[in-house]
């Protein structure tokens, strides 16, 4: 690799982590080169280090923030990890309904939603047991750094690969329509899920405070400090006796003092007594 | 050791489909069309049978309507695997007693979240 290829990494690679926080691994820089040659060709820029000094330049923010999402990984899938996602829409979400069932008001985020799934497998599990939210008010929110994932989420249009993945075809037929080689969410199931953009690093804005919070499978692209920021950023944000859910292969252990490990439920965080604050 | 039966009448598609599956420790027997399928199933029931709709000789379809009327104990989960990718034959596939549907063309992860779905793996 030259000098001036190595610099361009490190440029692009400090975008990326100023914009969301992520890093890149030196030996994963190749992974950056695979991800920008779409968006470089579309723009007709000829190589990386030319994109590295129009990105050092930033006088076109559009083009930086294109180049940070086509860097960030967006993957996902419907009920994704399934027997943790089973858990929460089986016991977990039962537990939440009887600890609410006086207000009868359910609220879930699902930050780092990337392009929807994770929103709207909830969503499908809470329609196929609508006979038991009968009366309830519920709200869910998902939320990505990223404005392309985001008009995706929204659209609730996925290509025949994303909506095999995770979906059975029972769930898939009742609640997405055919469009070609798409299909799109129902009315029904998009309309109980509100998609806006927010970035984990920044405060949380006023999004009022959820049950259960989904921050799955973005922590294990930050580095500790990071991770630890994320974490306690969210902690106002929980309703107590909220549970917090991560990927399959984090844990708050060892990042915060906010949350500890459910007893309850494997796999899922609560507020540590005392220790929300903001 | 679960196993899986692949109907399908082109080879390479077979072909891959035991690949993927071999990886997700199945033990893999093939047929190329609904006939075929019908003489392996008599002789003994896999846990799962990826099942092609047009091949020569015996579909998809009939040789699903066969299987299920056959009403064997334990049944196999059937899962279509074809490129009739419209939501009126994948409703039909349904109502005939299909467990599972995937759209071809496929990867390795759509067979995987598949099984998974079914309990299979
Ligand atoms: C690998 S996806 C995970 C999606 C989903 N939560 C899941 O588990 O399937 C990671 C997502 O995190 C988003 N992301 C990365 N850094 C972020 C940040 N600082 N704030 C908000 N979202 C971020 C990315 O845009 C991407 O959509």
């Amino acid at each position: 690799m030259s000098i001036g290829e190595a610099k361009a990494y490190r440029t692009l690679s400090a975008a990326l982590e100023r914009h969301t926080g992520q890093t890149v691994p030196t030996n994963r820089h190749w992974r950056i080169d695979m991800a920008l040659k779409p968006l470089m060709r579309r723009n007709s820029v000829p190589d990386l280090q030319t994109l590295a000094a129009l990105i050092e330049m930033d006088t076109d923010p559009k083009l930086t923030r294109a180049c940070v999402e086509a860097m960030v990984n967006n993957e996902t899938s419907f009920f994704r990890d399934q027997p943790n996602f089973a858990l929460l829409a089986g016991p977990v979400l039962d537990h939440i309904r009887e600890l609410r069932s006086d207000t009868k008001r359910l609220r879930i985020w699902s930050a780092a939603c990337s392009t929807g799934q994770e929103a709207y497998s909830i969503a499908i599990t809470i329609l196929e047991n609508a006979e038991k939210w009968r009366g309830w008010t519920i709200q869910i929110l998902g939320t990505d750094v990223s404005a392309t994932a985001l008009a995706q989420a929204r659209e609730g249009r996925y290509s025949q690969f994303e909506i095999q993945r995770g979906l059975s075809v029972t769930h898939m037929i009742r609640h997405f329509e055919q469009q070609g080689e798409e299909w799109v969410a129902k009315d029904a199931l998009r309309k109980m899920v509100t998609f806006t953009e927010h970035n984990m690093l920044t405060p949380v804005r006023h999004f009022g405070r959820f049950d259960v919070i989904l921050c799955r499978n973005v922590l294990m692209y930050l580095n500790d400090d990071k991770r630890t920021h994320v974490l306690e950023a969210i902690a106002p944000s929980m309703e107590e006796g909220g549970l917090l859910m991560l990927g399959a292969a984090e844990t708050v252990i060892g990042q915060t003092q906010k949350f500890r490990a459910s007893r309850a439920f494997r796999g899922f965080y609560e507020l540590t007594p005392g220790r929300q604050g903001a | 050791m679960k196993s899986c039966l692949i109907v399908d009448d082109s080879k390479v598609i077979r072909k891959v489909a035991r690949h993927i599956l071999e990886t997700m420790q199945f033990e893999v027997t093939e047929a190329a069309d609904g006939k075929e399928a019908l003489d392996h199933v008599a002789q003994a029931t896999p846990d799962v049978i990826l099942l092609d709709w047009n091949m020569p000789i015996m579909s998809g379809m009939d040789f699903l309507r066969a299987y299920r009327s056959m009403n064997a104990v334990p049944s196999a989960k059937v899962i279509f695997c074809t490129t009739e990718n419209g939501i009126g034959h994948i409703q039909a596939a349904i109502d005939e007693g299909a467990d599972e549907y995937v759209m071809k063309p496929f990867d390795r992860e759509t067979i995987e979240s598949k099984l998974q779905i079914l309990g299979c793996i």
